[in-house]
């Protein structure tokens, strides 16, 4: 019988599952994992991973890894690349951590074009606090420090970051996938795999923002979260390639 | 050379291959010095869009296992102090820090100061850490301590910091960068290269080096860093971290005081004062000691490991201590702490960026020898 599914070598697998059921973070994590797999990068590879729910990630991503203060990843990957320049070098943060704490970090990494990647987990709010309002939370969304939904007069407006990002010079690949359905999730994966392909081919700064569910978070079940993010996140950060240089 | 472009020599004799930082005075220099230093030596410098930046870009380029340093003044320093917590208490590796200090609170003055003592010494980052500090007090000084900042950092896997300040830093003397430092004195087994060859590391989180077989963290992060790890569960938990650290700290504290002392062995006063304050009032130590008066100076060389078991002998046998600093006084606590009540400890402070004179702290000399009244001070 042909072999179709097996374990990926760059993530080990664990005792437990440690994301909320629905959580799209695994998911995030098992694509990358492919696509180093797929690469034959995972000795070259340097992950640097902010600060979420998906931190516990070391312990699923099976290469180096350093830890980031929050916010700060991009200040650590810059070093990184700098001094390994031959190496595979990204970094996981969330929307919190990136277009939040870390705005000063991930403008400055891209507009000096440092030449690593950035993943972007967004689910709209700060999923380990609680699920409180993140600078992505989207107008009308409830959360527990914005019990009546977000009012852009009162909270402001959910903050494009990629769209910000793509706009600098530096930046060399920009896109925003979903991780909703089967179709996206595999579009999802070949964004990432042309990401630290450009990466690699030393052109610039590449980043990738991955829409995932949060249902603790969104107050949703897993299903309704998918729903939810096709019907209403989507609305505000519609998916598809964003900025790609010609090369 | 003045002392910031001394310093950044220094490192590159100690083989620091990454410098970051932001401009700001009176250290950038030390960032000027490296913009060509560096990558002429093989090495890399980035201007950092700000002190959070530099830290954390330094904190990068530790844990891939490079020697590397930033240079700051004190607001600068204050910045990366979550950074400097980060690497010293958590991380665990090494980097060095230069701050040379101008005038404080806040944004201060330009001039020079020694307020940042505290800063340093206690940590203004959270929790329970410590990180070498250095004072120097001459630019070959600073040469020399700049290259023992990177070995002990690289033997104790902890941030080093020199403390100068605006005067040392734009004073300019010859001096001898001596032999460089080895390649590797200490095995950096620890570096996130690329796990080709070995088993993956991951670094910036508590405790040893873990395996991602090994349970010490594995789905129990967050128990374990608030503390309510299972008992039987997890082979290591945040409060053996911190042991583990405290017992470092207390070697530390055992092995690596540097202290220097002049005209202690009979002395009846004992002044301390470090860095710039000491050099200034050398003369007036000298000049007591041409009437026959009978003082004599400690100079900590390390801030932190502070050499309290020498101030606390000295005690023992002198009549009065008297600190000289630049700032309201910092170190005077250290002193006293040392002292422990045994003689009176007297502060001679000057703020704001003066400097103080051998004819005014002289003068404080005599009269605490009761040779001159406090009115003839006027």
């Amino acid at each position: 019988m042909d072999q179709v599914f097996k374990q990926t070598t760059s993530a080990a697998l664990k005792s437990r599952y440690d994301y909320c059921a629905g959580c799209g973070h695994g998911i995030a994590v098992r694509l990358v994992a492919e696509v180093i797999d797929e690469l034959g990068l995972r000795g070259q590879t340097v992950g640097i991973l902010g600060v979420g729910c998906y931190s516990t990630n070391p312990v699923t991503f099976n290469f180096d890894c350093q830890f980031a203060l929050h916010g700060r990843a991009p200040a650590m990957a810059t070093a990184v690349k700098r001094l390994l320049p031959d190496r595979l070098v990204f970094t996981m943060q969330g929307d919190g951590d990136l277009a939040a704490i870390g705005t000063t970090e991930i403008v400055h990494a891209a507009t000096r074009g440092e030449r690593f990647t950035v993943l972007m987990l967004n689910n709209a709010n700060f999923g380990e606090t609680g699920g409180h309002m993140a600078p992505t939370t989207v107008i009308g969304q409830r959360t527990p420090s914005t019990p009546n939904g977000r009012d852009p007069e009162i909270h402001g407006y959910p903050t494009r970051i990629t769209e910000m990002l793509a706009l600098l010079d530096g930046a060399k690949y920009v896109a925003r996938v979903a991780l909703d359905k089967p179709a996206n999730i595999m579009r999802a994966k070949a964004a990432i795999k042309k990401a630290f392909e450009i990466q690699l081919s030393g052109q610039g700064f590449t980043m990738v923002e991955v829409l995932t569910a949060c249902p603790s978070g969104w107050r949703l079940t897993p299903v309704e979260s998918l729903k939810w993010m096709s019907e209403v996140q989507m609305k505000t950060y519609p998916i598809g390639e964003l900025k790609v240089a010609a090369s | 050379m003045n002392c910031n472009r001394a310093i950044v020599e220094a490192a590159i004799q100690a083989g620091c291959r990454f410098f970051t930082g932001y401009p700001f005075t009176p250290a950038t220099e030390c960032l000027e010095q490296a913009s060509h230093r560096l990558p002429a030596a093989g090495g890399v410098y980035l201007q950092a869009e700000a002190e959070v930046s530099a830290i954390n870009m330094l904190m990068g380029a530790a844990i891939a296992g490079f020697r590397c340093m930033t240079a700051t003044s004190g607001a600068g320093f204050a910045l990366m102090q979550e950074g400097v917590s980060h690497m010293a208490g958590i991380a665990e590796v090494p980097c060095v820090i230069v701050n040379v200090m101008r005038g404080g609170p806040g944004f201060g003055n330009l001039a020079p100061t020694q307020s940042d003592y505290r800063m340093a010494t206690r940590g203004g980052g959270p929790g329970d850490y410590r990180c070498l500090v250095f004072g120097p007090a001459t630019v070959q000084e600073a040469a020399d301590l700049t290259k023992l900042a990177f070995a002990l950092a690289d033997r104790y896997r902890t941030p080093a910091i020199i403390l100068s300040d605006q005067m040392l830093a734009e004073t300019t003397e010859a001096f001898d960068l001596g032999d460089p430092l080895p390649e590797e004195p200490v095995e950096k087994w620890w570096a996130t290269t690329g796990c080709k060859g070995r088993e993956p590391i991951y670094m910036g989180r508590p405790g040893k080096n873990y395996g991602p077989e090994a349970e010490y963290l594995s789905g129990n992060l967050t128990l374990n860093l608030i503390g309510l790890a299972r008992a039987g569960r997890d082979p290591d938990t945040f409060e053996a971290h911190m042991l583990r650290l405290a017992e470092k700290y207390h070697r530390i504290e055992a092995e690596e005081v540097r202290v220097e002392t002049l005209y202690l062995d009979d002395a009846e006063l004992a002044v301390v004062a470090f860095g710039t304050s000491a050099r200034l009032i050398r003369p007036a130590i000298e000049r007591a000691r041409s009437e026959g008066l009978r003082v004599g100076l400690i100079r900590p060389i390390t801030l932190w490991p502070f050499p309290s078991r020498l101030i606390a002998d000295a005690a023992e046998r002198v009549r009065d201590v008297l600190v000289v600093e630049m700032s309201m006084g910092q170190m005077v606590d250290d002193v006293r702490l040392a002292v422990n009540g045994r003689t009176p400890v007297h502060l001679f402070s000057t703020l704001g960026g003066v400097v103080p004179r051998p004819e005014t702290v002289g003068r404080e000399i005599r009269q605490i020898l009761g040779l001159v009244t406090a009115d003839s001070r006027a």
